[in-house]
């Protein structure tokens, strides 16, 4: 991970889904170190603002830079900089955690078995690395995609609804690694409905309808 | 360190493999189809040789296209359903690359195993061994240029909840002349007749799909993403 990562700006950012208005005009920026915690009611637009960051969705208007290039021109060097976890825990049923972990990690950089071991021991699924994901509880499952941002090493962590499935253990574990994630000079927006309980301050965006 | 496109390539075709081989069922389905297809027509007619041998080309090409169309339905598909495919999107390489690299996998086990098979199936519709030759290269060649065709149909369903027909619609219109190529490759070397000509056509074609057909497919694959 880079020791400061590059800011990542969101300038003026309007998304209609159909005829609805989701996005008015959004812009933020956030610095290395920093932490972003998006909120509001359903349907308010908050996965589609991280889908707007990671760059899956083109915006209509405005857009979204980092270091000051806008995304789309480099695409290629954001992504491999970048961690999504999507609201669904995105694993292949018939691989193993572990095998999940080599394919989704091993397109961003090159990583041996023994990190990704590591990495699921660290998200307290280290068990369940040798067993097809579809056998794995949907707890389990989200430990299994927290590894996976782990083990991406990726600078910019965009995370859709986290703590879903979590329990005490593994809220606080989530919690704990954000915070590291931030230490080392990284970057995370966070899409929660909770008030995220951390050791370091933590900037907070309110999405409304 | 960055991951080439190669390696990139490398690691998503043994994921799409071992993904395949996790699921014998959907893996034979194709196959078993081709086969019974294939096997049914010399009991339907009659076994005569003569009869069969003039049906045979037609025969093997249309239950190629079929069972081929059977399977592509599902290329992206899985990965949109559960996510996957995001991850794959961002994971900071090319679609195209994604595109290759799932579609030369379904044509591993899709195609070449249905032209590994295809012998077999001659030889019960009567087609002389000395045909077996052109009848391979050319359902190997007309085979991934379905998969090809497949993916940009694929690519531009995948987002909808009954795309499978739509995609039989877009993909069958464009594969006609592999069928009309194919078959009369096969045709002419059961003849004793030179295939050369149907066979540049077929390769042609395929030339044309393997390079095309990427760029088209992961240009749908990110509409259907938005």
């Amino acid at each position: 991970m880079q020791a400061d990562a590059p800011e990542l700006t969101v300038d003026k950012v309007h998304v209609w889904r159909g005829e609805r208005h989701v996005l008015r005009g959004l812009s933020f920026q956030v610095e290395s170190g920093q932490l972003l915690h998006i909120w509001g009611p359903n349907g308010t637009g908050k996965t589609t603002l991280l889908r707007v960051v990671c760059g899956l969705l083109r915006p209509e208007q405005g857009q979204v830079a980092w270091a000051g290039q806008p995304i789309e021109h480099i695409r290629s060097d954001y992504q491999a900089a970048l961690a999504y976890g999507s609201h669904e825990a995105a694993l292949k049923g018939d691989l193993t955690a572990l095998e999940n972990l080599r394919y989704a990690v091993g397109l961003k950089r090159r990583v041996g078995d023994q990190e990704l071991r590591a990495a699921l021991d660290r998200t307290g699924v280290g068990a369940c690395a040798d067993l097809p994901a579809r056998v794995l509880s949907a707890g389990q499952r989200r430990r299994v995609a927290m590894a996976r941002v782990l083990a991406m090493r990726a600078s910019v962590w965009l995370l859709d609804e986290p703590f879903a499935n979590l329990d005490a253990v593994g809220s606080a574990l989530l919690a704990r690694m954000l915070e590291e994630h931030a230490d080392l000079g990284g970057m995370a927006l966070v899409v929660a409905h909770q008030a995220l309980d951390l050791r370091r301050p933590v900037r907070s965006l309110e999405l409304c309808a | 360190m960055k991951v080439g496109p190669f390696r990139a390539m490398r690691l998503i075709l043994r994921r799409e493999l071992s993904l395949s081989f996790r699921r014998p069922d959907q893996l034979l389905q194709p196959l078993m189809f081709f086969l019974i297809v294939t096997t049914l027509f010399p009991l339907a007619l009659s076994p005569e040789l003569s009869l069969l041998r003039d049906m045979a080309p037609g025969v093997l090409w249309v239950a190629a296209l079929l069972s081929s169309l059977l399977s592509i339905d599902s290329l992206f598909k899985g990965d949109a359903d559960d996510g996957t495919l995001e991850q794959l999107a961002l994971s900071g390489h090319s679609l195209s690359v994604i595109v290759i690299a799932k579609t030369i996998a379904h044509w591993l086990v899709s195609g070449a195993a249905l032209v590994a098979m295809s012998p077999l199936v001659a030889t019960a519709l009567g087609i002389p061994a000395g045909a077996f030759a052109t009848m391979m290269f050319s359902l190997a060649l007309g085979t991934l240029t379905l998969s090809w065709l497949g993916a940009i149909g694929a690519g531009l369903t995948v987002g909808l909840r009954r795309g499978s027909v739509l995609l039989s619609l877009i993909v069958l219109p464009l594969a006609m002349p592999l069928l009309i190529f194919g078959a009369s490759a096969t045709d002419r070397a059961i003849g004793g007749q030179s295939p050369a000509g149907a066979l540049y056509f077929l390769a042609a074609l395929c030339v044309f799909t393997s390079t095309l057909a990427p760029l088209a497919a992961s240009v749908a694959l990110r509409i259907t993403l938005e």
